[in-house]
């Protein structure tokens, strides 16, 4: 069992929103700063576009964490969406906590496209934070295992 | 069935280096609807827009995903190669596989993998991508300026020379806002009426320019391009179209205790009144407050000597409608009320003023006649202690937490001309530090202590009091380290300036947003200073921020470029990635119009047949795609699924985790 | 126990953050006692956010501060001054352990001028 831990990748969904997070994304790619390759990126316009319902859906296919990136609070593109995602992320969170879901599973982080080190940092520290975690077995659907 | 087509781009040896192009390409092609897959040296060479607009052709494609650098980099130029292919520019897809792959992986083998599995989530987005149209809407060539400060004349001055209409309301009963009140003007020292009053005459005489003073926005509809601004015209009970300003019936009116707020209430005026002599419109006004016909129906003195009988007791209030394409907010500002601020005597001694006042009683044309003398006993002051930050960078509640900006520059103003007039006045400045930055401020600065002699002390006042005729500040010098006790004759505080109140219900009524000190926010710091975030919304002067004037003409000018930039348009091409609600599942519960940050939202009632000739009336969501900038807070809000977002859909970003997953 | 601490625990005392100081010299502007104190109230305020605790410890001005509160009325920036010079007295007397006046010592140090008010408040503050 040990064994397979070790074996385990774990998979990272990113939620990152264009103006800032995804842009901090690219800054990181073109400074050449490395981030885990398990970390995927889905682009949406705000992080206020992100629905709790990914989050949950993004566990349930097997996903071992996800992290929501946007604006800093006061800088977002659309004046106020990521005070939106702040809230509802809060409340998606305490509920993941009910279900008995590690909290460090999920993560709402601040990058703005300047941010490039702190991107690839974020998302070393959240991996290693995963891997240390170990597989989301809690809300894997099982039927959708090969 | 969609046709899709996939071109993995090498960019040279950025991605090949590190990515199996090839093998990404080939492992593409065996995904369903996937009819063609290429990879090529540069994609967004003109031969590799070739190859996608070929191959859209060729194979009939419906939809490209192209695998190659970031989408903020080129999606628009692959969405302009599907465009003139004839294929909708929103049915294209962008896989980053050079900053999110290339670049930040050595293993090649990983990098690869990730890579396909990039591809893919691209694809199965692409899948469920619907073909998108900008909206068009159509554009209003008026604009309206709110505010006839010097910020609103220079917008309106910069618009109309462009060739476009523009109204400027004003609340009050002439344009010239604070800059007609002061004296002069640092840091060159000429006279502010000299330089404002002859723009004043322009926006008068600009046959596109219509000013209506004493006159306030009401209600606001539509959207950038097409807004319906309802305007209140406060009667003055003068017929301005007959008045020719000849003052009879200010020289004849017999209630004359009225306060004289354009000399900061410095001295009276009658109740029938041209505020200053160079008003614009240079028109009588009433005030009712102080008008005895009005008040009790005994005078009608001035209705008698008018010869122009522009007199009309009966006024009434009139409300205008008028439409416009964009609008500009240049309410400026307020010296903040000194109510809190006890210490310094502002309210118990008349001889505490504040600069603006001081100001007036320096100006020529000023309740004084440009004497300097106190407002007690009207003697000449010999000692005038200036007091600077009152109110401003106070974060105790009392005052402003930010830095007024103006004061440092206008109170080195003050001691320099007090100190040129009157040599033998002593003049003292208690200043926390002085901010100076600004062409030729510091110069002018220096010049007030290295020539002028004004005696600068850095520390702050602790109270002002009375002993005998004069007055005592109590006050630090914290580089001598003592506590000093100057007698003075005179003490002039530089009282912290706020937005004018207006502003509040202004941007309310225009649905933009406003900070905690009430100053209105820019839709981006430091790119976009003029611009709303609500579009067509444009700032100008110092409801953004404290600004002295050289900031505030150039803002204003500004303003005015992206004004005529946006009137230039016929049409407007809107963002065509907007949100829209299901209507059968929509239950009208409002949710998404509160959360809405652009007011695109609004509810209407809509008939929907039910079968058997029955009709039922519901309330459902409707967004204007004309003001919706795509965001999506609306669709995580809906409670019912209803609200989506085109391109972002929840389908799509669903599918994207799927097969991020799926392996 | 270090000057570290000690300036720790005058701040944590005083319940005021000397850090939004911005140096405007208000508090000094308007203290009656300014004149008696060696130190001055706005250099408390600084002394104990860069940590120079010695001089502040060994100085009179604890001793003359009035406790009127005018600095603390008048700071723009919500810093209470007088909090941080009654900390550091309680400091001190905490240090010392004895008494700082006797009431027999008081008549020789009056003057006519002084409130009895502040005699009685004065008695009260400097000893245990």
């Amino acid at each position: 069992m040990q064994e397979l831990n070790k074996e385990h990748k774990p998979l990272i969904v990113a939620f990152c929103c264009n103006w800032c997070s995804y842009a901090g994304a690219d800054l990181a790619g073109s400074s050449r700063l490395s981030y885990p390759a398990n970390v995927k990126i889905i682009r949406v316009p705000c992080s206020c576009r992100v629905n709790p319902t990914f989050i949950l859906k993004a566990f349930q296919k097997g996903a071992d964490g996800v992290i929501l990136c946007g604006c800093h609070p006061g800088d977002c593109h659309y004046t106020s969406g990521n005070y939106y995602a702040r809230r509802r992320m809060t409340l998606l969170f305490s509920m993941l906590d009910y279900l008995g879901i590690e909290r460090e599973r999920t993560r709402v982080e601040w990058v703005s496209a300047a941010e490039g080190a702190k991107f690839s940092k974020v998302m070393n520290e959240f991996a290693k934070t995963i891997c240390e975690l170990g597989e989301n077995k809690r809300l894997e659907d099982l039927r959708c295992k090969d | 069935m969609q046709r899709i087509g996939v071109f993995v781009c090498w960019c040279g040896s950025n991605i090949s280096a590190t990515v199996d192009v090839e093998k990404v390409s080939a492992v593409l092609a065996l995904e369903p609807n996937v009819v063609i897959s290429q990879n090529y040296q540069y994609m967004c060479s003109e031969n590799g827009q070739a190859l996608i607009r070929n191959s859209i052709k060729e194979h009939n494609l419906t939809g490209v995903v192209v695998c190659s650098c970031s989408p903020r980099m080129h999606e628009a130029t692959f969405r302009r190669a599907c465009e003139s292919a004839g294929l909708n520019p929103y049915m294209l897809e962008v896989a980053n596989i050079r900053e999110q792959v290339s670049w930040i992986h050595k293993d090649i083998e990983e990098a690869t993998e990730k890579a396909i599995i990039l591809g893919r989530t691209a694809i199965a987005k692409l899948r469920l991508n619907t073909p998108l149209t900008a909206g068009e809407s159509p554009v209003i060539k008026r604009a309206l300026v709110i505010g006839g400060g010097i910020a609103g004349i220079q917008s309106a001055l910069d618009i109309a020379e462009a060739g476009y209409e523009v109204d400027i309301v004003e609340k009050s009963p002439t344009i010239g806002g604070n800059m007609a009140k002061l004296d002069k003007t640092f840091p060159t020292l000429d006279c502010a009426a000299c330089i404002l009053t002859p723009k004043m005459v322009d926006c008068a005489q600009n046959e596109k320019i219509d000013i209506l003073t004493f006159s306030e926005i009401e209600s606001v509809k539509g959207f950038v391009g097409n807004f319906k601004v309802g305007i209140r015209k406060k009667a003055r009970f003068v017929n301005e179209k007959l008045c020719t300003g000849c003052g009879v019936c200010t020289q004849k009116c017999p209630s004359k205790r009225g306060l004289n707020d354009f000399n900061m209430n410095l001295n009276t005026r009658p109740a029938i009144y041209i505020p200053f002599a160079q008003a614009i419109p240079n028109v009588a006004i009433i005030d009712p407050e102080q008008c005895l016909k009005l008040k009790n129906g005994k005078c009608g003195l001035c209705a008698m000597q008018c010869p122009t009988k522009a007199i009309d007791y009966t006024q009434q209030d009139e409300i205008v409608e008028r439409e416009y394409g964009a609008i500009v907010v240049a309410t400026g500002y307020k010296p903040i009320s000194l109510e809190n601020f006890n210490e310094y005597g502002y309210s118990t001694y008349k001889d505490v003023v504040t600069s603006l006042e001081f100001e007036r009683i320096m100006n020529a044309a000023g309740p004084t006649s440009g004497h300097l003398e106190r407002p007690s006993d009207h003697k000449q002051p010999k000692v005038i202690t200036f007091i600077q930050c009152v109110g401003s960078r106070d974060t105790s509640g009392c005052g402003k937490p930010y830095c007024s900006k103006i004061c440092c520059m206008y109170t080195a103003k003050h001691a320099m001309l007090v100190r040129e007039k009157y040599p033998d006045t002593q003049v003292n400045i208690f200043y926390i530090d002085v901010r100076t930055p600004g062409k030729n401020y510091d110069e002018f600065y220096r010049r007030a202590v290295e020539q002028y002699g004004v005696n600068y002390i850095k520390g702050m006042v602790g109270k002002v009091y009375k002993e005998g005729d004069n007055l005592v500040v109590q006050g630090s010098d914290l580089i001598n380290n003592e506590q000093l006790l100057i007698k003075s004759d005179m003490v002039v505080l530089a009282a912290a300036i706020e937005p004018d109140p207006s502003v509040r219900k202004i941007a309310t009524l225009l649905t933009t947003s406003i900070d905690t000190n009430n100053f209105l926010t820019e839709a981006h710091a430091k790119l976009k200073p003029v611009e709303s975030p609500t579009a067509g919304i444009f700032l100008s002067g110092v409801c953004q921020g404290p600004k002295d004037i050289p900031e505030t003409v150039s803002q204003a000018s500004a303003c005015a470029a992206k004004v005529i930039g946006l009137l230039a348009k016929d049409k407007l091409k809107c963002n065509a990635s907007t949100a829209g609600a299901d209507e059968m599942l929509c239950t009208g519960c409002s949710l998404c119009e509160n959360v809405c940050p652009y007011g695109a939202i609004t509810y209407i009632d809509k008939e929907f047949r039910l079968g058997g000739g029955r009709t039922e009336v519901r309330r459902v969501a409707s967004v204007n795609p004309a003001v919706c900038q795509g965001c999506g807070a609306c669709t995580v809000t809906c409670p019912s699924g209803a609200m989506d977002l085109k391109g972002f859909s929840t389908k799509q970003i669903m599918a994207e985790v799927d097969a991020i997953c799926k392996n | 126990m270090n000057s570290k601490e000690q300036v720790k625990i005058i701040k944590e005392r005083s319940g005021t953050d000397a850090s939004k100081c911005m140096k405007c010299g208000k508090c000094s502007g308007r203290c009656p006692a300014y004149n008696e104190m060696d130190i001055k109230p706005h250099q408390f305020v600084s002394m104990i956010e860069k940590g120079e605790i010695e001089k502040l410890l060994n100085c009179k001005a604890i001793y003359n501060c009035l406790s009127c509160f005018a600095c603390v009325e008048r700071c723009p920036r919500n810093v209470a001054p007088a909090a941080i010079i009654e900390a550091v007295r309680q400091e001190v007397i905490r240090m010392q352990g004895g008494n700082y006046i006797n009431s027999e010592e008081i008549p020789q140090i009056v003057d006519e001028q002084i409130p009895q008010q502040l005699l009685v408040s004065m008695y009260r503050k400097f000893n245990k």
